[in-house]
């Protein structure tokens, strides 16, 4: 233990575990893990399920009697719980973990260049790998997701504003319906469209129609999350508006949407996560095209969803290795698009101090 | 400008004169402060026409908040409204711009006339009304989106005046100096005011205000959230905002009330709905109020 006066003070964090505190905590760890790989390899347990849940009940137990003998009674009823709290987090990790490496794994060995610039025009699925690519489904996801942002951000952030800033008439009944929505399965979007448009107006299957049927599942998310956001935003804010002679409108224009702004971002993306992987809708109302289509409008177009389903049913080893690199192509877009939300969200204008 | 230069010396004085009084709190030092700031501002010429509330009710839903509340505020005075929490007096000065409708059930009834309009008449546009009541309001709320620079003037976007560049600029300046807050700010005019201290936040509100050049100005216990120096520095801004247009101001600090208004209305509610019980000279209501309620309320005997 160090002293210090007030002439030569130090900064020090004494709320800090020293590592000799530490130590018998990860000793009994390693204990516990030499416990659990000796019970593994001489009972009747296999398998990497079993060092897992082993390992949390027998450590947390340890840990348990350790607090107990060392800090009391109090302190151990704290480890129990912490250790409870980390095994969720841990369970919720792991899923995540295994789906990144996985299709990490078995996308990559199909990955090539040829992949991003031609389409399956002249290939089939059981083809070997080299031959054909992605192109057209890459074009007509990012179609997808492009047209489905247009029609429902804007239709949802707006529902989100009639509700929660304009509270008009009806407001109980469209959020009642804004709830049913969220709740309509995707292959029924699929079909709605295809009996509302396809069947009834001169649309065919495309681009356009398919994102009509994304939008069904899109707006409902992107209008609760909104709500959600615009309700955070203090009232105080919007009075001030009002009370310097600003119309509703412009107080909500001027103040609520953008302090509100990085929140209706996160709500968008919430709306593409919805239905950037979505497949059964398409099957109605995409096409399912081979060949790259750069129209939306018309004629039939591929998408990635579409063709990692197609693979997968074609069950062979070149069309399997086909929907994984498609998968991981699928992912990395996903995920582009989010950092750029992010990105483009988070920049504040004037934030220079 | 010479005017304005004049008063402000006048004010600065006066503002030393507050720290001397603050220290001992008794009723007689509340009213001497009050008797003090009056014969400071015996000399000065009210200007313009003022804001004159007639027989004013408010409820919310079936509940009757406020009845009958009769005020004339005359141009150029500051009024300060004091009384127990509940008694109506934040209900009463909604509805002087109307902010009271925002409340989905509130009703009102009676006249708040603004130059002799009825600003509830049918057909007056509210917004006109509420760019002449400018209201500051008990928690300093900058507009977080924005910069210092762009919530003083955001104003003049939300009401949609159009301005020269060079006129905006003036403005801001002039804004910032009458609410006291330019030294500190005019460096970094681009920070968000988020950055700012709780009292500097509340100046800026104050700024903001001052913008679109109101001729009243609401202030809903203004310094409630305040520490003490901030809380001087505001009442330093009303002295010398007063010179320039009518203030009215709720608090629930007496000495507050004592320090800056030149008139004072006490409201209390005994259970049914909020009342004005005394209006008179802050010193007068200070030092001899006539009704028995106010004097227990000023000598601390309740409240």
């Amino acid at each position: 233990m160090t002293t210090t006066n007030l002439v030569t003070a130090t900064p020090s964090r004494p709320w800090q575990k020293t590592p000799k505190e530490i130590l018998p905590s990860i000793l009994i760890y390693v204990g516990v893990a030499i416990l659990v790989a000796l019970i593994v390899e001489f009972t009747g347990f296999k398998g990497k399920l079993a060092y897992i849940g082993l390992f949390i009940p027998i450590g947390t137990i340890a840990q348990f009697f350790w607090a107990r003998y060392k800090f009391g009674m109090k302190a151990a009823k704290d480890v129990v719980a912490s250790s409870i709290m980390a095994t969720g987090a841990i369970a919720v990790f792991i899923p995540v973990l295994s789906i990144l490496l996985t299709t990490f794994i078995k996308g990559l060995p199909g990955i090539s260049l040829e992949l991003f610039t031609t389409d399956m025009g002249e290939a089939s699925f059981t083809d070997p790998v080299g031959n054909g690519g992605l192109l057209h489904a890459i074009v007509g996801t990012l179609y997808l997701i492009l047209l489905s942002i247009a029609i429902s951000v804007p239709m949802g952030i707006l529902t989100a504003l009639y509700l929660t800033e304009i509270k008009g008439p009806g407001s109980r009944f469209i959020q009642f319906m804004v709830q049913a929505m969220s709740g309509v399965p995707s292959v029924v979007a699929g079909l709605f469209i295809f009996s509302a448009v396809i069947l009834t107006t001169p649309l065919d299957t495309s681009g356009f129609v398919a994102s009509l049927a994304l939008s069904i599942l899109m707006v409902p998310t992107v209008t609760r999350a909104s709500q959600e956001v615009l309700l955070l935003i203090p009232n105080d804010l919007r009075e001030a508006g009002l009370a310097m002679g600003a119309t509703q409108w412009r107080t909500v224009a001027m103040i609520v949407v953008p302090a509100a702004k990085s929140g209706l971002v996160t709500a968008s993306i919430l709306g593409v996560a919805r239905i950037a992987g979505e497949t059964a809708p398409l099957i109605f109302t995409l096409g399912g095209a081979d060949k790259l289509n750069p129209n939306p409008v018309s004629g039939i177009q591929g998408a990635l969803p579409f063709y990692i389903w197609s693979g997968f049913r074609l069950g062979t080893e070149e069309s399997v290795q086909r929907s994984w690199s498609a998968i991981l192509v699928l992912l990395v877009i996903v995920l582009a698009l989010f950092t750029l939300a992010r990105v483009v969200g988070s920049k504040q204008k004037g934030a220079r101090k | 400008m010479t005017n304005g230069n004049e008063n402000s010396e006048n004010n600065q004085g006066e503002s030393e004169d507050k720290m001397d009084t603050q220290a001992k709190v008794t009723p007689n030092s509340l009213s001497s402060v009050a008797q003090n700031r009056a014969d400071k501002q015996a000399g000065t010429q009210p200007m313009g026409t003022g804001l004159e509330a007639r027989g004013v009710h408010a409820w919310f839903g079936s509940h009757h908040a406020l009845s009958d509340v009769t005020i004339d505020f005359s141009a150029g005075t500051v009024t300060a409204l004091i009384g127990p929490s509940g008694c109506g007096k934040s209900t009463f000065i909604r509805t002087l711009n109307r902010m009271h409708e925002f409340i989905p059930t509130a009703a009102f009834a009676g006249q708040v006339l603004l130059d002799g309009k009825d600003v509830y008449q049918k057909g007056t546009d509210v917004t006109k009304i509420r760019l002449q009541i400018g209201m500051v309001f008990q928690k300093p709320n900058p507009f977080p989106s924005m910069t210092i620079g762009e919530n003083v003037l955001s104003g003049l976007h939300l009401a949609q005046i159009k301005m020269g560049k060079a006129e905006k600029e003036e403005l801001l300046e002039s804004c910032l100096e009458r609410a006291g807050l330019w030294n500190e700010v005019k460096d970094r005019l681009g920070a968000h005011g988020g950055s700012l201290s709780g009292g500097q936040q509340q100046r800026l509100c104050i700024a903001r205000s001052l913008a679109v050049n109101p001729k009243v100005l609401l202030m809903d216990e203004p310094c409630s959230a305040l520490d003490p120096g901030s809380t001087l520095r505001i009442e330093e801004t009303i002295s010398q905002l007063s010179s320039s247009m009518t203030i009215v101001i709720v608090t629930h600090n007496m000495q507050q009330a004592a320090r800056v208004s030149d008139y004072t209305g006490f409201f209390l509610s005994d259970g049914g709905p909020g009342e004005l019980i005394e209006l008179g000279p802050t010193a007068e209501i200070f030092s001899r109020p006539k009704d028995q309620r106010t004097e227990n309320y000023v000598s601390g005997r309740f409240g």
